[in-house]
């Protein structure tokens, strides 16, 4: 379980993330949807830690994430797994090597044993065979699959998606989406998720924090979304054309 | 006030370098990449500005000395002083900051812009130390051997100059060449090269580590890291030497 407690973070004057609390069970996709611009992003960072906060606490199961040290913090990092907007593997290994690199720097395990867990986190992803390809020989959904094997990997208590269907087809957010739901109920991860698509929000969303203007403006399920008349998420859902003709019907 | 900001940013990161590696046996394997990428893979352009640069100063000397009352065989010696006291150190250097420093700067900037530096870092991985301290290290170790390689091509391109034209004998421009030298002035050159070693990567690496932004901030870091990075070693190359030589 994730808890964040009272965060702010200011960039000079621009107050990006007001007071924001929330919590993320294990277990279950927890999403964070919003509006470009809101801090979506900036609050991600804040809870891995590649950002600092100006006040407010990040707490692991308890461990208190922002108050520690560089060293203390890299036994939590190696819990966690982080699906990035971009995939961001490494250019120069092949897909096998990115999903052994954490294993490689982080586990006492033989080659034998790391090149069997790739092929796992590889199967699991629906790549078997593609261990020798190199990221640039991917399309961006196998690349966006590897990244998730990669993230696996050192099975993970938690695991970050930034936006992980940007820039795919909609079958393909759909089978990234399933891959996510599927690998967070099967291994008891907390598993957050930031999204814009709504797809993502009706198909995997378990617990839905809906950010503006920096502030945690409302959270419950994806049941209860469908019916809020809060005005702000009403606009947020119902943007599209195709949202707006579902309007009613979903409900 | 930012050229403050900025020293204490590099200071800052070459802290993050030196800080203890997480598998030894990993940076191990890197060394040996890097020493590939940005050693092995300059010894070639290494080469052939040698050969031209010994040539060239050889020449250029002959075609000065006007006065009878000067011996041949300073043509040798002038050859072999300027080439091992400055050329060979400082010139090469500089010609590596542009090869060496751009590569490095774009490939860590590169890293930075789609967020490979990122994912090490939430992996639990020093960044800095993990994409830094291999380069450092290979370029210290390797860029003398360079170096010297360069130091030998120049004087026989300089040997092959005269005595092709006619200006020189064999006899005089080999008695120039060991006439009056100093083993210190190897040293000396060979210090100056580490130090310029160090800074060509390091200076480089933060222009790239520090990059914010899109691929044409990876340009603009890369343009900043060869300027600097030779700047630097301009201004370093002036200090060492009042201190060494003076």
């Amino acid at each position: 379980m994730i808890e964040v407690k009272d965060i702010n973070k200011s960039f000079g004057d621009n107050h990006v993330l007001h007071d924001f609390s929330a919590e993320f069970e294990a277990g279950q996709v927890n999403l964070i949807i919003g509006q470009s611009g809101q801090g979506k992003s900036v609050l991600t960072k804040c809870i891995v830690g590649l950002m600092e906060v100006d006040s407010g606490s990040v707490l692991y199961n308890g461990r208190d994430f922002s108050k520690m040290k560089r060293k203390e913090r890299k036994e939590i990092r190696t819990e966690i797994g982080m699906l990035f907007q971009g995939s961001a593997l490494f250019d120069s290994m092949t897909v096998e090597e990115n999903i052994m690199f954490p294993l490689k720097m982080f586990t006492k395990m033989s080659k034998k044993e790391m090149q069997e867990r790739a092929d796992f986190c590889l199967d699991r992803v629906n790549l078997k065979g593609r261990n020798k390809l190199l990221p640039a020989e991917l399309s961006g959904g196998m690349m966006k699959r590897v990244a998730i094997a990669r993230a696996i990997s050192m099975k993970p208590k938690y695991l970050f998606c930034d936006e992980p269907n940007s820039g795919l087809d909609p079958s393909t957010s759909i089978l990234i989406d399933n891959l996510i739901q599927e690998i967070t109920y099967e291994y008891g991860m907390t598993t957050v998720v930031i999204t814009h698509d709504m797809n993502s929000v009706i198909e995997i969303g378990d617990h839905i924090v809906f950010i503006h203007n920096g502030r945690n403006w409302w959270q419950g399920t994806k049941e209860e979304i469908i019916k809020t008349d809060n005005q702000e998420i009403i606009d947020f859902v119902y943007a599209s054309k195709f949202m707006k003709s579902l309007k009613g019907k979903l409900a | 006030m930012s050229y403050i900001v900025s020293i204490g940013k590099y200071v800052g990161m070459i802290k993050g370098v030196f800080s203890k590696p997480e598998r030894f046996k990993v940076y191990y394997t890197r060394t040996l990449t890097e020493i590939e990428t940005i050693g092995i893979n300059s010894a070639g352009i290494v080469a052939i500005l040698s050969v031209f640069m010994g040539a060239v100063i050889s020449l250029q000397t002959a075609s000065n000395m006007d006065s009878p009352l000067l011996p041949k065989y300073t043509i040798g010696y002038i050859t072999r002083s300027s080439t091992i006291l400055e050329f060979s150190p400082t010139i090469i250097s500089l010609i590596l900051a542009g090869k060496v420093g751009s590569n490095i700067a774009s490939e860590v900037g590169t890293m930075r812009v789609t967020e490979q530096i990122d994912a090490l870092e939430i992996m639990g991985v020093n960044s800095l130390s993990f994409l830094v301290l291999p380069k450092v290290i290979a370029a210290v170790f390797f860029f003398p051997f360079l170096i010297i390689c360069s130091m030998g091509l120049s004087i026989i391109g300089g040997y092959y100059a005269v005595t092709l034209s006619g200006l020189a004998s064999h006899e005089e421009f080999t008695f120039g060449i060991r006439a009056f030298f100093k083993t210190s002035d190897i040293t000396y050159a060979l210090i100056k090269t580490c130090v310029f070693a160090f800074i060509i990567v390091t200076v480089s690496s933060y222009y790239g580590y520090f990059t914010k932004g899109g691929a044409l901030d990876v340009g603009k870091s890369s343009t900043q890291a060869v300027v600097w990075s030779s700047i630097v070693i301009l201004l370093t190359n002036f200090i060492l030497t009042q201190l060494i030589l003076m």
